[in-house]
């Protein structure tokens, strides 16, 4: 798996780690520089799983392209399908009833934190504890539960349509949910048990690639990667949509900037993904889950660009319309693209095992950045 | 800034901006010469301060392509929206990675796949296909008989 090239003028070792490694969950190809252990500069290389995601869409209609996007970041196939909605929805001016947008908002959290539970098992198995993987799988497997009843699917759900959801919620749902709330919140903290206090894993995340918060804008990191260097970057505070405006949950910040301090932010968003959840599950207002549109959707010549807040970071959907049933152009702004443009930066001046963990800390999907 | 003012103080800065009716944002429209001046100037200037490059997208109309850079003050919070013009023939335009880093990234991107060059650009190669490969994808002409399935 780790194979090694050549040495350069400098005497200093090249190798590549990928694209079929563990620690890149997915097909990432890193070729990384080095002296002695040390990380002189680390090239990703991308395109093992590019689709051209932009050019099939533009062949197909605005129905049929949100299922597309569910294979980008497959973690947040929600919130991807729901980005795409609403940039439909803005350029055709349609109005989401009211069920539909608390719906919406549900889905959206439990797959923030199906997603975090992901990362969080994944994260500290990258550094050596395998068991917190396990954990995290048996909690994730309720929420697929929840998924797989009322929309079918556990991983590329394709629930969100321009005009509200596919169909309305599975009457177990609100009861499942709770369920699952009260059964996640004795497990949170289980898992800080297990992992935030371990003085191995400490110092294996504090003061480890660091990125200073003009570094992070800079370079375009969003979500908790940005957030971890304590800039404020929530989509769902400053662009709010949907009922997240009416919503009370806080925007978690950590100044450190390094892989503790990312690690930090998303335990944290855990407990507000809960706290969401909580305020909406016993007030889905009751009527239409969907509005009534037109079988075949046009969306009048002009730009439009809507932009969600995925597990990952700002996810950006813009759409250029000619006024045809399909669009010209549409471009995908990941969020996991953004993200992993920093990673060079972060890791120089390391140690080759230090890059395991600030990659886990990226969260890095890799049908995401290649799309 | 609103949209308004931005469009006062940009068209103060450069009398030759274009600007767009519409739009949720304040769009302008730059020649390829002016970029680099512009770029620098909205990045830095006192009460701008783009310093989140948000979105890359290039375009192509056929007759030209169209590079839009999508823009944020995290200050500020205002944004703005640069659109570049560019030759079919040769599309070629001066890099903003040494500006905005993430750029260097969103301008590989649009080189392999829109064939648009950029100046001055640090590490100008193909990001997601492989470097043998030949045209370039998301272009309106692009033909590609084995890997796009016509319906």
């Amino acid at each position: 798996m780790i194979e090694e090239v050549g040495t350069t003028e400098q005497g200093d070792l090249v190798i590549n780690v990928g694209p079929q490694h563990p620690s890149t969950h997915g097909v990432l190809h890193l070729v990384i520089t080095l002296n002695g252990e040390t990380i002189k500069k680390v090239e990703p290389h991308l395109g093992y799983i590019h689709r051209s995601i932009e050019k099939m869409c533009e062949s197909l209609s605005y129905r049929q392209f949100i299922y597309v996007t569910s294979r980008m970041d497959y973690l947040s196939s929600h919130i991807n399908n729901h980005g795409c909605a609403l940039c439909v929805e803005k350029g055709m001016q349609i109005e989401v009833p009211a069920r539909a947008k608390v719906i919406r908002v549900l889905m959206d959290e439990l797959t923030r934190l199906a997603s975090h539970q992901l990362w969080w098992g994944a994260m500290a198995m990258d550094v050596g504890a395998l068991t917190p993987f396990f954990h995290a799988f048996r909690e994730r497997e309720t929420i697929n539960d929840i998924m797989e009843e009322t929309c079918g699917a556990r991983l590329t759900m394709n629930y969100m349509v321009p005009g509200g959801v596919m169909a309305d919620i599975h009457p177990n749902f609100q009861k499942r949910v709770k369920e699952f709330l009260q059964f996640f919140r004795t497990k949170i903290d289980e898992y800080d048990e297990l992992v935030t206090g371990n003085i191995i894993f400490c110092s294996r995340m504090k003061g480890i690639g660091y990125l200073s918060p003009e570094s992070a804008v800079s370079y375009g990191c969003t979500g908790p990667t940005a957030r971890g260097s304590g800039i404020s970057c929530d989509i769902r505070k400053l662009y709010p949509y949907e009922v997240y405006g009416e919503l009370q949950f806080d925007e978690v910040t950590v100044a450190e900037g390094d892989c503790f301090a990312r690690y930090m932010v998303r335990m944290q968003e855990m407990r507000q993904s809960l706290s969401i959840i909580e305020q909406l599950i016993d007030n889905i207002p009751e009527g239409e889950f969907q509005a009534k549109t037109k079988a075949v959707l046009k969306l009048p010549k002009g730009e439009f660009y809507s932009r969600v807040e995925t597990a990952r970071g700002e996810f950006g959907v813009y759409i250029i319309s000619e006024g045809a049933t399909t669009p010209y152009r549409i471009k995908f702004r990941s969020p996991g693209f953004s993200n992993l443009s920093a990673l060079d930066h972060m890791a120089r001046g390391h140690k080759i095992g230090d890059l395991v963990a600030i990659m886990g800390t990226l969260d890095l999907v890799i049908p995401d950045i290649d799309r | 800034m609103n949209k308004e003012e931005l469009k006062i103080r940009l068209g103060e800065l450069f009398p030759a901006a274009a600007f767009e009716e519409g739009g949720e944002w304040t769009t302008v429209t730059i020649d390829a010469a002016e970029w680099e001046g512009f770029a620098r100037e909205i990045r830095w200037a006192e009460g701008l301060a783009f310093d989140y490059l948000f979105c890359v997208t290039a375009v192509d109309w056929r007759t030209h392509f169209t590079m839009v850079y999508h823009l944020t003050s995290t200050l500020h919070r205002h944004t703005l929206v640069v659109k570049v013009k560019l030759d079919h023939e040769q599309p070629v335009i001066r890099t903003v990675s040494d500006i905005w880093r993430t750029a260097e990234f969103h301008e590989r991107e649009a080189f392999d796949l829109m064939g648009v060059v950029f100046t001055g650009h640090p590490d100008l190669r193909r990001l997601f296909m492989t470097d043998d490969w030949k045209g370039w994808p998301l272009r309106k002409d692009y033909e590609d008989p084995v890997n796009m399935i016509k319906l």
